[in-house]
């Protein structure tokens, strides 16, 4: 089983690695909100594999706490870029 | 226990695999609607099969709050993505030479008329 949790979180690293390419390279804000959105559901896939490797789930607040943050984080988000843009 | 084994490494890898094509998608697509494509359908999918990978290997509980997490990706990815994809729109991130159908321009129209 540790070599299927390794790859896993490899897999995952990798997924996390390309959406900080797209933050960094935009070219829009919204783009960097989506990647940022996308990051925080593979931190939250994570999570899981985690408390699936240790067999434990003392990481069940954590996994729901970011879900939920990450949600109202990314609608807060994009009002504001509205709001940017409306004033350009 | 072995047979609990090989459905947990199957849903884990299969579920990691598709986060890594949905990334994959974010980065190879070229504008902003078509990443919302790639950041919504293969990331919610890829996180519930891994959440149903990890819920096999845990107690009753906890597997059930893994099952609330993801019910909450399921309901949240939809209005994120209207959401993202109506100030896209509005913002003149969605080319409009590429748009084969454009109903919500008419629909503009017909509102300031």
């Amino acid at each position: 089983m540790t070599v299927v949790f390794t790859l896993t979180f490899g897999l995952l690293a990798a997924a996390g690695l390309l959406t900080l390419w797209r933050m960094l390279r935009g070219p829009r804000t919204l783009d960097r909100v989506l990647a940022l959105d996308v990051l925080l559901v593979l931190i939250v896939a994570g999570v899981a594999v985690g408390m699936a490797a240790s067999m434990r789930g003392l990481d069940v607040v954590l996994l729901l706490s970011v879900a939920l943050l990450s949600f109202i984080g990314s609608v807060s988000a994009v009002r504001l870029v509205e709001r940017w843009e409306e004033h350009r | 226990m072995i047979v609990r084994d090989v459905i947990c490494a199957v849903l884990l890898l299969s579920g990691a695999l598709f986060c890594l094509l949905g990334a994959l998608g974010l980065v190879r697509f070229p504008d902003l609607p078509t990443r919302l494509q790639a950041a919504t359908k293969p990331q919610t999918l890829g996180l519930l099969l891994v959440l149903a990978g990890a819920a096999v290997r845990l107690e009753l509980g906890d597997a059930l709050a893994l099952g609330l997490a993801g019910l909450f990706q399921v309901i949240t990815a939809p209005v994120l993505a209207q959401l993202f994809g109506g100030v896209a729109y509005r913002t003149g991130a969605c080319e409009p030479s590429v748009l084969v159908l454009d109903e919500l321009d008419e629909r503009l129209r017909a509102d300031r008329r």
